[in-house]
């Protein structure tokens, strides 16, 4: 019962790090990434290749795997994504789904589209027991440790700096706070950068769970909307929240009654935004 | 037909006036139709089947009974049954296919089992494995497995083994329900206990299903996942630590694919599977393809998938010399029924009564040799029938 609980706070935990950047990209610069999943991936595979290619340890592939997908994100937002904010959502869901597929084809080119498959350092592996009925994974503690540090880190830097009081201002009103002489353009490329990275680094830790593959854009594309349809876009509890709500609901949906554990989920999705149709946390909708 | 460009219809009234004139003329070539899934998540399948028929043509020449053999790819890119059906009507009616081959998952050869039928075209199922794949049209022949062959010895071993109580894992699609059925069969005849759960198709994640098994504590946890989804389920196993609770892994030898065996780690050892392929099968026949397929393949190692195709020609090739290079689907068809010959799997026969492969079942376990991982055979249950009797 206990393992059932944490398997599925670790599996939020990692919703949690994949479907942040897309809350940011659509609940504070209203635009709709559908090629967030992509950034993922390219994190996966930059520590795929580091690892196996490189022998590289994997603690030090996490860093390069959020910093190569922010410097690719930034490099794609100046370029590409900027041109589009003022579109309508059709075009932005339109242009990033293709994103989607190109990356899927030169993922499928230089990668294959076989699973990877990597090693975890001996530390990682294994579980330790802590009472009966009560297993911890090493690797599953590890990626709660580091989706709950980011997440505090996030929540400091959003209500105690002055860079978060500035993007915050720039949520609120993009207009006011143009005029008030913040510069929303850099500020935008920075908190997209740190979306693309965020998911990046995901990818690489979900490599051992979730299966990375040439497809992996589409297939949890699906996840990251649940995470911020039900969570609410634009703010970082409405995520958690909805992270965990969705991890638990899968891993113990899957656990208890197995014959429709796939489809938890998204019987708690239509529950919960037909309670709550603007999302857990989301404000409502005054525009 | 449907003539669109004076090109065209020139050149079908050559090869219409070539095929009455002489039924088969040593000019025209022979086009065998591939289709399999190159691309997409089943793309290890394609890739093996392809370098096993390219290897096969390579080795025996091209030529055979007088005919030019010319094998025309096409990727039906994963679980896309409309797109395989599309490909092999293309095959058949606009490239003049004869014979149609490859077929990587169940719902793909069902798709194309009209068209077989329909254009009387032989059809050879090298790799999906749901038992009843041959009744879909009288013109299949199958080089491949089915999954009751394949499941049924290790369930017998299971019983024979001090094992009492087997927790079951497979995917919920044909072969996995072929797989369960079979297995709580033949355990529960020989006085074994089975509970289980199945797992979606293309699921991400097996952690929940593997702690259940383990909460259930039994004797051994049996597997079957489609070719390629190995490895997750292993580490699961052993991040779980089911193997230190006195929980043995048992399966089909898709769970231990030789493709990506050597890629799980130590994980896998000791994983008893029984399977009708293992690159590690101890024959001058196997020895040898597997160095060549190596060798020609930048050191890729051949799995079963790859067996079935490399088999699918050896079979299209001997019928073709029976029947003198014709390829009429009846006379195919029967020239095919009850051949048999030294595979590197071991000795294969078409099965007269239902078009489908019996042969011998190893039961393997992994073991490490020379550093790497393979399957290694103690057992064999000779000539098992398609439906693992």
């Amino acid at each position: 019962m206990l393992t059932v609980l944490f398997d599925g706070i670790a599996t939020g935990a990692l919703l949690f790090m994949l479907a942040l950047g897309l809350s940011v990209t659509l609940g504070i610069m209203n635009f709709v990434n559908l090629a967030h999943g992509a950034f993922a991936m390219l994190g996966g595979y930059v520590a795929v290749v580091l690892l196996k290619g490189w022998d590289v340890p994997l603690l030090w592939c996490l860093p390069a795997a959020f910093l190569i997908p922010a410097a690719v994100g930034v490099v794609l937002e100046r370029t590409l994504y900027a041109r589009l904010y003022g579109a309508s959502p059709l075009d932005q869901v339109l242009f990033t789904i293709g994103i989607v597929f190109v990356s899927m084809a030169m993922a499928s080119y230089f990668m294959g589209a076989q699973h990877q498959i990597i090693q975890l350092p001996p530390f990682l592996g294994g579980q330790f027991h802590v009472f009966a009925g009560f297993d911890v994974g090493v690797y599953r503690l590890f990626l709660i440790g580091v989706c709950g540090s980011i997440a505090l880190l996030l929540q400091f830097v959003l209500t105690r700096t002055r860079f978060g009081s500035r993007l915050r201002a720039s949520v609120d009103n993009a207009r006011v706070a143009r005029g008030m002489g913040v510069d929303v353009d850099r500020l935008f490329a920075i908190t997209f950068a740190v979306g693309s990275g965020l998911a990046g680094l995901a990818g690489a830790l979900g490599i051992e769970i979730l299966d990375l593959d040439p497809t992996f854009p589409v297939k949890f594309m699906v996840y990251f909307l649940i995470v911020v349809a039900v969570g609410g876009a634009g703010t970082l509890g409405g995520p958690l929240a909805a992270s965990l709500v969705l991890g638990i609901c899968d891993v113990a949906g899957k656990y208890y009654i197995s014959e429709v554990g796939a489809f938890i989920i998204y019987t708690v999705m239509v529950v919960i935004l037909i309670l709550r149709p603007q999302g857990l946390f989301g404000r409502p909708v005054v525009r | 037909m449907r003539i669109k460009l004076p090109l065209h219809a020139m050149l079908v009234a050559v090869a219409m006036s070539a095929l009455l004139s002489s039924g088969a003329s040593a000019q025209q070539s022979l086009k065998i139709g591939l289709i399999v899934p190159m691309t997409g998540p089943f793309a290890s399948t394609g890739k093996q089947v392809d370098a096993a028929v390219k290897l096969y043509l390579a080795e025996h020449g091209d030529v055979v009974a007088g005919r030019k053999i010319e094998v025309l790819l096409r990727d039906d890119t994963g679980v896309a049954p409309e797109t395989t059906k599309r490909f092999a009507q293309e095959l058949v009616t606009n490239d003049h296919a004869e014979i149609i081959a490859g077929f990587g998952l169940t719902p793909l050869a069902f798709a194309a089992a009209p068209v077989a039928t329909e254009a009387k075209t032989p059809m050879i199922v090298m790799a999906a494995g749901t038992l009843v794949i041959p009744q879909k049209s009288p013109y299949i022949l199958r080089t491949s497995f089915t999954l009751p062959q394949q499941t049924a010895p290790i369930a017998m071993w299971a019983a024979k083994h001090g094992i009492k109580k087997v927790y079951t894992i497979v995917t919920e699609y044909g072969p996995g329900i072929d797989a369960e059925t079979t297995f709580k069969t033949v355990f529960t005849a020989n006085g074994g206990e089975v509970s289980g759960a199945r797992v979606p198709l293309n699921n991400p994640d097996y952690a929940p299903f593997i702690q259940r098994a383990k909460d259930a504590k039994p004797d051994a946890l049996f597997i079957f996942i489609p070719s390629g989804e190995g490895a997750a389920v292993m580490k699961q196993f052993a991040e779980r630590g089911l193997a230190a609770a006195g929980i043995k892994l048992i399966g089909t030898g898709d769970v231990t694919d030789d493709d990506i065996l050597d890629g799980m780690g130590d994980a896998a050892l000791g994983t008893i599977t029984s399977h009708f392929y293992s690159a590690a099968h101890p024959s001058p026949e196997n020895k040898a393809y597997v160095a060549a397929f190596e060798k020609a393949n930048g050191g890729m190692r051949p799995n079963f998938m790859s067996v079935g195709g490399y088999d699918g020609m050896a079979l299209i090739y001997q019928v073709l010399q029976k029947t003198g290079g014709s390829t009429d689907g009846d006379k195919f068809v029967a020239a095919a029924k009850g051949l048999s010959w030294m595979s590197p799997r071991g000795k294969m026969t078409i099965d007269p009564a239902t078009r489908d492969v019996i042969q011998d079942v190893y039961l393997r376990k992994v073991e490490r040799v020379n550093g790497h991982l393979y399957n290694v055979e103690f057992d064999r249950v000779e000539a098992v029938l398609p439906d693992g009797k």
